[in-house]
């Protein structure tokens, strides 16, 4: 059955800026721009800065009196001591420890939080999250249709998006957000993104995307400014191994075999999956996320089988050739037996076996992550 | 968008190239730049190794882009003699330079093979009719 693609208010633009449409959790997005590829935009974030299109990325608003206490209740993280305008990134768990999504969570007032979730998972996340809220004194509201939202990333972002609104951004710490005007748009900013590399993500009424986008363009054009696809927003996140619901996560993954470990609190009470993700702490997970480097030669991609010992034990999540490191890598679950850095493993490409070892983690260490 | 087509080789319609290396006799094979774009940045090339047999048609090679990772289709029948060990170290030449970064030299074993092949003004034409009818 053929299904219906979403654009976004962007698309005109994407395809006379030559952008390559592709179908991606039911939008028509540029997977690049023919004019620079995925390699070029890929560098340029990491050198310079790139904007993304990522309307098709949900906004959920949570607001009342309850709104901390369900959202205590509903994800993994301890968020109590969130100041107002603080970030943070957080997971949604199914009472079995499996993940319904990850998020980036914005304390926006008192009793006024936004939850950003997957496009993937919009229709998902704001059925369970209404599932869960009986009881609460609280409004959700998914503001997704009505709220545009890009990324703006790279060492330049700030010098970039600085010409464009009156907010301090360099006074911003990383992981927060701030009710402002970009262009003179009223626009929530968040000093976040999901590159490895400094930024920024805006969100704005809908109406005013082609306004924002095209006067980002035109002001960062003298810093090296390009609009970027998916190809490069995957690589980008992949480096510093930033994890991507449906290959990292999925319902039947649980945060611990996927080492987000650190974002779950067990001293902040009760929530959603509490008693399963405990058990899996203490007993340790039945497969693990692995960092690894082909030794054979071989490109690595999703869904690979990985054979331990001969036997098919676990699967590629996301491999390619690191476009900022040139090494052929990629994450894998496998058997807890096999984790360890330096273990070999074997990938599965059209059916050869191909040597690889387990390597550390990340492939690039994330600019606010630098010593 | 503007391909480029080389007047000098024959096109297969998997959207692989050949021309004869007349003083050797032997049939030098790549892909075309339609294909090449179509990949986008190529990163790996897996070489077949010398003295392989391949019928015309046959899957000789795999080349990996960034995002995927697509079958290369021989143009004509005979022994591989020589593979271009240059796209190990720079596997994009195939995206810079489509009709120049060749990828295997075939011995051939019948060159009327190529007379059903098409020359550039067919293959441009078949082209267009293939971007024309969608994704």
């Amino acid at each position: 059955m053929a299904e219906e693609l979403k654009r976004t208010a962007l698309y005109d633009e994407h395809v006379r800026l030559s952008g390559r449409m592709v179908p991606f959790a039911g939008w028509e997005l540029p997977v690049q721009y023919d004019n620079t590829g995925p390699s070029v935009e890929h560098q340029t974030v990491r050198t310079a800065a790139g904007l993304f299109d990522i309307d098709h990325m949900g906004q959920v608003e949570v607001r009342g009196p309850d709104a901390l206490p369900f959202l205590q209740r509903t994800q993994v993280s301890d968020i109590s001591d969130m100041a107002v305008l603080d970030a943070r990134y957080s997971l949604m768990c199914y009472a079995d420890g499996g993940i319904v999504d990850d998020i980036f969570i914005y304390r926006l007032g008192e009793q006024r939080w936004w939850v950003v979730v997957n496009a993937s998972n919009r229709a998902k996340d704001v059925a369970w999250m209404q599932a869960h809220s009986q009881g609460f004194d609280l409004e959700l509201e998914d503001l997704s249709d009505r709220t545009y939202m890009l990324a703006l990333q790279g060492p330049k972002a700030q010098a970039i998006l600085q010409k464009l609104t009156p907010a301090d951004l360099a006074a911003m710490p990383f992981h927060s957000g701030l009710e402002t005007t970009v262009a003179g748009v009223p626009a929530v900013l968040g000093a976040t993104g999901y590159t490895g590399e400094y930024g920024y993500e805006l969100f704005f009424p809908v109406e005013q995307a082609a306004l924002i986008w095209n006067t980002l363009l035109d002001t960062g054009k003298a810093e090296g400014l390009l609009p970027c696809g998916l190809a490069a927003r995957d690589s980008l996140r992949f480096e510093p191994c930033l994890p991507l619901y449906g290959h990292e996560i999925d319902q039947v993954t649980d945060p611990f075999s996927a080492r987000l470990g650190w974002a779950v609190s067990f001293a902040k009470g009760d929530f959603v999956g509490r008693d399963a993700l405990l058990k899996i702490k203490l007993e340790g997970p039945a497969k693990l996320l692995v960092a690894f480097e082909m030794v054979d030669k071989g490109v690595p991609r999703p869904d690979y089988p990985v054979a331990v010992d001969g036997m098919v034990a676990g699967k590629v999540t996301t491999g390619m050739k690191s476009p900022t490191t040139g090494r052929f890598v990629g994450m894998a679950f496998v058997p807890p037996s096999h984790s360890k850095l330096g273990s070999s493993i074997d990938i599965m490409i059209r059916d050869q076996p191909k040597k690889a070892v387990v390597v550390k983690r990340p492939f690039y260490v994330a600019a606010y992550r630098r010593k | 968008m503007a391909y480029k087509f080389d007047p000098n080789v024959r096109y297969a319609k998997t959207h692989d190239w050949v021309r004869v290396d007349a003083e050797r006799g032997l049939a030098v094979c790549g892909i075309s730049d339609f294909a090449q774009h179509a990949l986008s940045d190529v990163v790996y090339v897996e070489l077949p190794d010398v003295g392989t047999e391949v019928s015309q048609g046959d899957v000789y090679t795999t080349v990996e882009s960034v995002k995927a990772a697509e079958e290369v289709f021989a143009p004509v029948s005979g022994e591989i003699v020589a593979v271009n060990a240059a796209l190990e170290d720079e596997p994009e030449a195939l995206n810079s330079d489509p009709y120049g970064a060749w990828i295997i030299k075939v011995q051939p074993a019948d060159l009327s093979q190529l007379d059903a092949l098409m020359d550039a003004a067919a293959y441009e034409a078949f082209v267009a009719a293939e971007e024309a009818g969608g994704h």
